[in-house]
């Protein structure tokens, strides 16, 4: 039985963990950062949210089962990809638009973070897949 | 002409549709693709006779040199008229000799292509297209040796022939590489005038022996003979066919046209008459040991064939002549008795000739058919076979080694004669012990190819004018590498020692054949003959082929991990030792960045980790050691500028640790320590392994780091990638397939670890 | 430095091998561990080292100033990180299962079929 501080600590430690993860992943094409990183922390915050709880509550806290997150990734990944095609470009090659959000500024958003996104889905479902798997049994 | 060859290959799968009852005229059509090249192979017959070399190219590996050229000329027209005439008439009897067989469409796809296999071999116009055809007719003809591959005797006889025969290809693609490389160049155009050049060349004899190796594997000499014999488990048409007509040629056609080139010299003489002379004769003589038809058939094909190489050896413009008349008549009576055998085999269901008697009442017009073919094996005016034997003798007198090849020649020939009889004089002409009512007639199918065969041998000896010019002079001045001479085929050259000759060949076969059974009485004789030799040293090679793989395999794949990962690492250690050894390295010791405090501590916490992961007794202790170290190096990319390794480190170090504590307790203890000598022999190859690492690395630094492609990454991220993080760009742009590829990777390690362990529970819940 | 990090990597090689060659899952897997991280030194330290100067172009700047760390090696070492934890954890799962199934603390005995 975890004790009550830690599952305490852990329901007010999740949002900034999440928060953190995401802030990486979109960083990532400026500062150090970027899916895989995002990826794991988020990762890191709901294999914690396991320890304290179990891997039941994670994985009704998810909703969606880890692999098909980890395939959904991989689908987002291979569709920024395939979305190049369209314009005659080879596989993979980056498309950049521009977002003007009036207030709250202009940016530049491209396929790589597409990729990035799928990147992250992935690395987050496929490490919560081991982590669940491994927590229900022991 | 190159969809000439293309053209059976194209056609072929054409033969696997289902037929429906369409079946029963599947021979006939598959005989049209057959028909059609012979027609067109006999209209190229002017421009051929008249001198002319057809070269078809088409640029195939252009890096490599390596065309797919065609070239043809007398003598691959002869062999091309062969291959297709014989082919039309093999088809239309194989439909009906398979006829109602449920795999029909089957042996027609491997026979179509079998025959264009054969095409191209003869019409290559390199020797690199030659090879790969060459090895095309062995594959297909291990599938139509094995076609019954329900029995063991079959495919034991189809993986022998394409055992030997690929052996000999190897053989002949080293052979062919060391001959072009001396000749400096692989086409025919100037591989056949380069001659003088190769003969006189160091790599001369090495080249030859190779290629030898493999025309004799393919045509059977001895001691490579003893497939062929076995081979016969393949249905008729195909031993027929491919062990008759065509394929076993395939070394004769070899050598014949390279003799322009290699021939000529005292090794090609002693080689080719040395093997040819002992094939001629041990052909011959085993042939009369055998009772059954296609074993007799098998056997004096061995000696035809052993015959043909001896007159290529012997070499003179005579001897060619002889060989290609003697190839011409080979193909037109063995291609009938073949037949004829398959079809009293079909109509009477036995091919023993112990046991048929009577055979010409019932099935007259196959008995015509064996008794022509018979008479021209024999050598019986005015049939082909005699001029190919006069030939023969005449070529033999004329010879360096008179004395000795006319002995060979005549010995065999008297063989052959018992042999000829003893197909035909008893199974057709015998008076039966008691009437056979039933016999199925045989189909026109079965009965028209051995009597156009036979037919064509009584014809071409009658009217040799009919082959003579148009055909065999030109292939007459391909292999003797001069003008096209008319051969001198002539039914009567007066009274000579060559008439002679002949006369007691005859007497004394029939004399042999009469003593046969007398002669069957003598065990030395009959038992103790050579021959079996070295199909017994080609059981206990595979025998012994087997075994080492056994002991191999017990050895190499012990089953215990430990031994795998010994046997990489030590090879890996032990051959990169060798290179840096042999090469002379050693490194200095390269003092770049100096050492700081806080990184002399953090190599100091990383090597206690080391230290202590290796010699815990405890299992947590060691995780946490691992754990140290993993910290550790995440400190170390701090240090040196990577923040978005460190950062992942940290993360995964974390991760991993848990992992190790949420299955700790599911896992097993540890065991008690390892003997100290297997402790000693494991820390000697770790240590020898790290220094290697350690010295290689210091190679590395010395050697001076950096990529060359750091500049690219630096100038593109920002104008091209809209990036500033170059290693994320790098991961997400640059290198983007790579990443694909390893977010695949992870996906697949989740999925395995969700199917190993979540699987498992909910069966276990049913 | 570059040194000293040579023999860490030697270390940490020759600590992952001699773990990898015990008969004890645990040690095995932590071997395997101890080998990624000797690697990914390895092909880190290899590159040339670079103190405290990550390979970012500054805000307003077309490429980096001067020189940085390289790029290159740290992808491929992140990809590295990721893919071997991946591997960790099957290979440790797998360890699990064959231990429950075949009941032997011995990778010596852990042969379900073969020769």
């Amino acid at each position: 039985m975890p004790s009550l501080i830690l599952r305490t600590a852990t329901l007010y430690l999740m949002p900034m963990l999440l928060l953190l993860s995401a802030f990486l992943l979109l960083r990532g094409h400026y500062l150090p950062g970027g899916g895989f990183i995002g990826g794991l922390v988020a990762a890191a915050t709901f294999s914690l949210h396991c320890l304290a709880f179990s891997a039941q509550a994670t994985r009704e806290l998810l909703r969606v089962p880890p692999v098909s997150l980890a395939a959904v990734g991989l689908l987002t990944a291979l569709l920024s990809g395939v979305l190049s095609l369209g314009e005659g470009a080879p596989f993979l090659t980056g498309r950049w638009g521009r977002l003007d959000a009036g207030v709250l500024g202009v940016y530049d958003l491209g396929t790589p973070l597409l990729f990035d996104l799928g990147i992250y889905l992935v690395v987050i479902g496929a490490t919560l897949s081991i982590v669940t798997s491994l927590a229900e049994e022991a | 002409m190159l969809w000439s060859v293309l053209a059976g290959f194209i056609l072929a799968p054409l033969a696997l549709l289902p037929a429906g009852p369409a079946a029963r005229w599947r021979g006939w059509f598959q005989a049209l693709l057959p028909l059609g090249l012979t027609l067109y192979f006999l209209g190229r017959l002017g421009a051929v006779a008249g001198g002319q070399v057809l070269i078809a190219h088409q640029s195939w590996v252009p890096g490599l040199g390596v065309d797919l050229a065609f070239y043809l000329d007398g003598l691959s027209l002869l062999f091309a008229l062969l291959i297709t005439g014989v082919g039309t008439l093999v088809m239309a009897y194989a439909g009906a000799y398979l006829h109602g067989h449920p795999q029909q469409g089957r042996f027609f796809f491997w026979l179509t292509l079998f025959m264009a296999s054969m095409l191209g071999l003869v019409l290559a116009g390199n020797v690199l297209t030659l090879f790969i055809f060459w090895e095309l007719t062995s594959l297909t003809s291990f599938f139509l040796i094995g076609f019954d591959h329900q029995r063991e005797a079959a495919r034991q006889a189809a993986m022998q022939a394409l055992l030997v025969t690929a052996l000999g290809g190897a053989a002949l693609l080293a052979g062919l590489l060391v001959l072009g490389q001396a000749a400096g160049g692989y086409d025919f155009a100037t591989f056949l005038s380069r001659g003088e050049v190769l003969r006189a060349h160091p790599w001369y004899l090495a080249g030859l022996l190779l290629v030898l190796g493999g025309a004799f594997t393919k045509s059977a000499q001895v001691p490579f003979h003893f497939w062929l014999p076995s081979a016969m488990e393949a249905p008729t048409p195909v031993s027929a066919y491919l062990h008759s007509v065509t394929m076993v040629k395939a070394g004769v056609y070899l050598l014949a046209r390279l003799h322009p080139v290699l021939g000529g010299t005292p090794a090609w003489f002693w080689l080719l008459t040395g093997f040819g002379g002992a094939t001629l004769l041990t052909g011959a003589w085993l042939a009369l040991r055998q009772s059954d038809m296609k074993r007799i058939l098998a056997y004096t094909t061995v000696s035809a064939l052993g015959g043909l190489v001896l007159l290529l050896g012997v070499g003179s413009e005579a001897a060619l002549h002889a060989a290609l008349v003697y190839l011409l008549a080979h193909a037109l009576y063995k291609g009938a008795l073949f037949l004829t055998a398959g079809a009293v085999d079909h109509a009477a269901g036995s091919r023993d000739v112990n046991q048929l008697r009577g055979l010409a009442r019932p099935l007259p017009l196959l008995a015509a058919a064996a008794t022509a073919a018979a008479l021209s094996m024999a050598g019986l005016p005015p049939l082909l076979g005699f001029l190919a034997k006069e030939a023969l003798y005449r070529a033999a007198l004329a010879a360096p080694v008179a004395g000795l090849l006319t002995a060979l020649a005549w010995t065999s020939g008297v063989l052959l004669v018992a042999a000829a009889l003893l197909l035909v004089a008893r199974p057709f002409f015998a008076a039966p012990r008691t009437p056979r009512a039933d016999l199925h007639a045989p189909t026109p199918a079965l009965w028209l190819g051995p009597l156009l065969l036979a037919g064509g041998g009584l014809l071409c000896g009658l009217a040799p004018g009919l082959v003579n010019r148009p055909l065999l002079a030109a292939a007459g001045a391909a292999v003797t590498g001069g003008p096209p001479v008319p051969l001198d085929l002539a039914l009567w050259h007066g009274v000579d020692a060559v008439l002679l000759l002949g006369l007691l060949t005859l007497a004394a076969g029939v004399a042999l054949y009469v003593n046969l059974g007398r002669l069957a009485r003598v065990p030395a004789l009959w038992r103790g003959a050579p021959g079996w030799g070295t199909a017994r040293l080609y059981e206990l090679g595979v025998a012994a082929l087997y075994g080492l793989a056994r002991r191999q395999t017990r050895i190499l794949q012990s089953g215990y991990l430990r031994h795998y990962i010994l046997t990489l690492v030590g090879f890996a250690v032990g051959l990169t030792a060798l290179t840096l050894v042999s090469r002379g390295l050693s490194p200095s010791l390269p003092g770049l960045a100096e050492l700081r405090l806080f990184e002399g501590a953090v190599a100091l916490m990383i090597l206690c980790g080391a230290l202590f992961a290796v010699f815990s007794p405890s299992r947590l202790s060691a995780v946490v050691a691992m754990g140290t170290i993993g910290y550790g190096v995440a400190l170390i990319f701090v240090e040196f500028g990577a923040p978005d390794l460190a950062m992942t480190q940290f993360v995964i170090e974390t991760m991993t640790v848990i992992l190790f504590v949420l299955s700790i307790h599911r896992l097993p203890t540890y065991l008690p320590r390892s003997s100290r000598l297997v402790q000693g022999r494991d820390a000697l190859l770790a240590i020898a392994a790290g220094g290697l690492m350690t010295l290689l690395m210091l190679l590395v630094l010395e050697a001076g780091g950096g990529s060359r492609v750091a500049e690219f990454f630096a100038e593109q991220t920002w104008p091209a990638a809209h990036g500033r993080d170059i290693v994320n760009v790098i991961l997400v742009d640059f290198r983007a397939m790579d990443t694909l590829g390893e977010i695949a990777v992870l996906t697949l390690a989740g999925v395995g670890v969700h199917a190993l362990l979540r699987l498992r529970s909910k069966a276990g819940e049913n | 430095m570059e040194t000293l990090l040579a023999i860490i990597v030697g270390v940490l090689f020759g600590a992952g091998v001699y773990l990898m060659l015990r008969r004890t899952p645990v040690k095995l897997v932590i071997g395997l561990a101890l080998l990624s991280n000797a690697v990914n030194l390895l092909i880190f330290t290899a590159a040339g080292l670079t103190r405290a100067r990550p390979p970012l172009v500054p805000v307003d700047a077309l490429r980096p100033e001067g020189v940085t760390a390289d790029p290159l090696p740290q992808a491929l070492i992140l990809t590295a990180i990721v893919i071997s934890f991946g591997l960790l954890a099957f290979t440790l799962v797998l360890f699990r299962r064959a231990y429950e199934v075949l009941g032997t603390r011995d990778i010596d005995e852990m042969q379900g079929g073969g020769p």
